[in-house]
C-alpha cells in the first residue's frame, strides 16, 4: 500500500455497510487520534448517516513503542520494568503475567507471603484502574465532579504504592520469585484504613450515579452486545461479565493463592453500558474484601524465593559470604538463565484476560515476549457495540469499553 | 490443561481425520501443545472447537531463528466450562509464510492475526482485512523477526528529516 492520501482513501473504501436502505447521504469522518473521548491515542474512522453510526473502524498503533522487541534485548529481570509500561493503568498485572510466565519456565516456587503481598497489590491496582476508568468515563458523560472524587482516592492508592515500593507508577515491585522487598512498618494499617474509606467512597459514587437521570439516559440500553458475539470476539473481563457470564480467571483458574479468598464475581444481565458500569463499580467492593482477607491472613516468612540463582541475596550477606557475592555478581551482570521452552501465563487484569507468552532459548534473555493484552482484543467489540446507534452513544460506549491505548499498541 | 494422555487422545482424533495433520505434541510445564501442518490448521481448529475448545484466547507470532521452519503461529484455545487450555501451533518458512486464517471461526482472530502479519510477515489466507495494524502502513520489513535489529530504524529529527529514507515532504 502506498503512503499518503491514497492509503487513507483505501481504508475508507474498505468499510462495509450494513444492508439497510439508506435514507440520507453517508459521511465518513475521522475521530481522533487526539480526541478527548478516545481515552488515549485512538483513531476511529466513523461512517455516519445523519447522526447514526453505520460503521466504525478503529485505527491503532499511534503509541506503539516496540516494548516486546525491547524486552528481547534485556535480561529477564531487566525486562520487568519495560513490560510494566505496556498497560499504564495496570502495571502490577503486566509484571505479574510476565513474572508468572518466567517462574513457570524456571519452576520456581513463590513463598506464601510473597503471593499474598502480590494479591494485595494487584487488588489495590485493580481499584486504582477502575477509579481512573470511572473518572474519565464520567467526564465523557459530562460530569466532571466524579473525576475529582475518583482521583482523590486514586492518589491514596498511589501513596500506598509509593510507601511499599518507592514509586507511584511502574513500581517494579514484583520480581521473579516474589517481591522486591517486604512491606514497611505501618503499611498494613494504612491499607486497612484505605479499604474502609474506599467502601464509603464507593457508596457515595453509587449515590451520585446509580439513579442519576443523565447516567441512566446515557447508559441504559446503549452499546448492547450479546454474550455469544463477545465470546466469538475473544472479549473477557467486565465486558463479558456484564452479559451475565461469570468468567473470571481468579475463580476459574486461581493463581497466586486466589483460592484462599472468599469473594464474589459481580455480573450484569443484558450487557449494556449501565451493566458495565455496575459490574466495575461492584468489583471495587470485592477487591476491598480480598485485600482485607489477605491482610488478615498474611503469612510470615520470606518475601522472595530463597533460590539464590534467581533472587538477589540479602545485602548483609555480601559482606561475609563469598557465595552471595558471586551470585550477586552473576545476577546483576548476566542475569539468570532460563531453561528452553515456551509458556503462556494468563491472569485476570482489570480489563480481562492478560496473558503473557514467553519463549526461552536457554539464554539469559527472552527469545520472545508477547502480551495478549485485553484492551487490544476488546477493542474489536467497538464496531458491534456502536453500529446503528447515535454518535453520542459511541462516546459513552467507548468510555465503558475502557480500552487503554498503552496496552493496545504496546 | 488436558493431561499428557488427554493430549495424545486429542492428537489421535486429529490424525484420524487427516493422517498427516499432526506433526508433534508436547507437554511442557503442564501446558499441552499440538503442532499441526499449516495446511491442516483450519481443520484441526474446527475439530478442537467442536470438542469444546470454543474460545480463542490468544494468537501469538514467534520467530524460531535460527531453527527452521522459522516462523510460528500459536493459537491458545480455551474450553471455558472445564477450564482447559490447549495450544495449536503451526510453523511456516520465511519463503512460504502462508497459513489459513481462522477469522471466520473466531471473529476475534482478526486483530491478533493482523498483528502477527505486521510483526512477522505471516500471511493469513482468507483474512478479511489483512493490513498492518501497529506499524505505519508504508513501513518496510517485519520488526519482530529476530534478524531485524533493534535500532534498525533511523529516528526522525528535524535535522535529518531530509535524509531519512522513505521520507518525503
Amino acid at each position: 500500500m502506498t503512503a499518503g492520501v491514497s492509503g487513507y482513501r483505501k481504508q475508507e473504501e474498505s468499510i462495509t455497510l450494513s444492508g439497510e436502505a439508506l435514507t440520507e447521504e453517508l459521511m465518513t469522518i475521522n475521530m481522533g487520534p487526539h480526541h478527548p473521548s478516545t481515552h488515549g491515542v485512538l483513531r476511529l474512522i466513523v461512517t455516519l448517516e445523519g447522526e447514526t453510526v453505520r460503521d466504525i473502524k478503529p485505527v491503532i498503533g499511534y503509541v506503539h513503542t516496540g516494548i516486546e522487541k525491547t524486552a528481547e534485548d534485556k535480561a529477564y529481570w531487566k525486562a520487568i520494568p519495560v513490560v510494566e509500561r505496556m498497560d499504564y493503568l495496570s502495571y502490577y498485572f503486566n509484571a505479574m503475567a510476565f513474572c508468572g510466565a518466567v517462574e513457570k519456565l524456571l519452576e520456581v516456587d513463590v513463598p506464601p507471603r510473597a503471593q499474598y503481598l502480590r494479591v494485595i497489590h494487584l487488588e489495590l491496582n485493580r481499584i486504582m484502574s477502575h477509579l481512573v476508568w470511572l473518572g474519565t468515563s464520567c467526564i465523557d458523560l459530562g460530569a466532571i465532579s466524579v473525576w475529582w472524587y475518583c482521583f482523590r482516592e486514586r492518589e491514596a492508592v498511589l501513596d500506598l504504592f509509593e510507601m511499599s515500593s518507592g514509586q507511584r507508577m511502574h513500581t517494579r515491585y514484583f520480581q521473579v520469585g516474589g517481591v522486591i522487598e517486604d512491606i514497611p512498618r505501618g503499611w498494613v494499617e494504612r491499607v486497612r484504613r484505605f479499604t474502609k474509606e474506599m467502601r464509603t467512597r464507593a457508596d457515595q459514587y453509587a449515590a451520585l450515579l446509580d439513579k442519576n437521570e443523565i447516567v441512566l439516559q446515557r447508559l441504559r440500553h446503549t452499546g448492547i452486545v450479546d454474550e455469544q458475539t463477545l465470546l466469538g470476539l475473544g472479549v473477557t473481563g467486565p465486558l463479558l461479565r456484564a452479559t451475565g457470564n461469570p468468567w473470571d480467571l481468579r475463580k476459574a483458574a486461581p493463581y497466586s493463592s486466589y483460592e484462599d479468598f472468599d469473594f464474589k464475581i459481580p455480573v450484569g444481565t443484558i450487557g449494556d453500558n449501565y451493566d458495565r458500569y455496575r459490574v466495575r463499580h461492584a468489583e471495587i467492593y470485592e477487591s476491598c474484601d480480598i485485600i482485607d482477607q489477605a491482610l488478615d491472613g498474611l503469612p510470615e516468612g520470606p518475601f522472595v524465593t530463597t533460590d539464590r540463582k534467581v533472587a538477589l541475596p540479602p545485602r548483609h550477606e555480601l559482606a561475609t559470604s563469598m557465595e552471595a557475592l558471586i551470585h550477586h555478581f552473576k545476577l546483576v551482570t548476566e542475569g539468570f538463565r532460563v531453561p528452553p521452552g515456551e509458556v503462556y501465563n494468563p491472569i485476570e487484569s482489570p480489563r480481562g484476560e492478560l496473558g503473557c507468552y514467553v519463549r526461552s532459548d536457554g539464554s539469559s534473555r527472552p527469545a520472545r515476549v508477547h502480551m495478549r493484552d485485553p484492551s487490544f482484543v476488546n477493542l474489536q467489540a467497538t464496531a458491534p457495540a456502536t453500529r446503528n446507534s447515535y454518535i453520542a452513544d459511541l462516546v459513552a460506549t467507548l468510555a465503558m469499553l475502557d480500552p487503554v491505548l498503552g496496552g493496545v499498541d504496546r | 490443561m488436558p493431561d499428557a494422555t488427554g493430549l495424545e487422545l486429542l492428537a489421535q482424533d486429529l490424525r484420524a481425520a487427516d493422517p498427516d495433520a499432526v506433526l508433534g505434541t508436547s507437554y511442557f510445564r503442564e501446558e499441552a501443545t499440538i503442532e499441526v501442518a499449516p495446511a491442516a490448521l483450519r481443520r484441526a481448529a474446527e475439530t478442537l472447537r467442536a470438542k469444546g475448545y470454543a474460545f480463542m484466547a490468544s494468537c501469538h507470532g514467534v520467530d524460531y531463528y535460527p531453527e527452521e521452519p522459522r516462523l510460528g503461529v500459536h493459537y491458545q484455545l480455551l474450553d471455558m466450562p472445564s477450564v482447559d487450555r490447549i495450544c495449536l501451533k503451526a510453523r511456516v518458512t520465511i519463503e512460504d509464510p502462508h497459513v489459513p486464517s481462522l477469522c471466520d471461526l473466531w471473529p476475534g482472530a482478526n486483530h491478533p492475526e493482523r498483528e502477527v502479519y505486521d510483526m512477522f510477515g505471516v500471511v493469513f489466507d482468507g483474512h478479511p482485512d489483512l493490513r498492518r495494524i501497529l506499524m505505519p502502513e508504508d513501513y518496510e520489513g517485519h520488526p519482530q523477526r529476530r534478524d531485524f535489529p533493534i535500532g534498525g530504524e533511523p529516528v526522525l529529527f528535524t535535522y535529518n528529516e531530509d535524509k531519512v529514507p522513505g521520507w518525503t515532504r
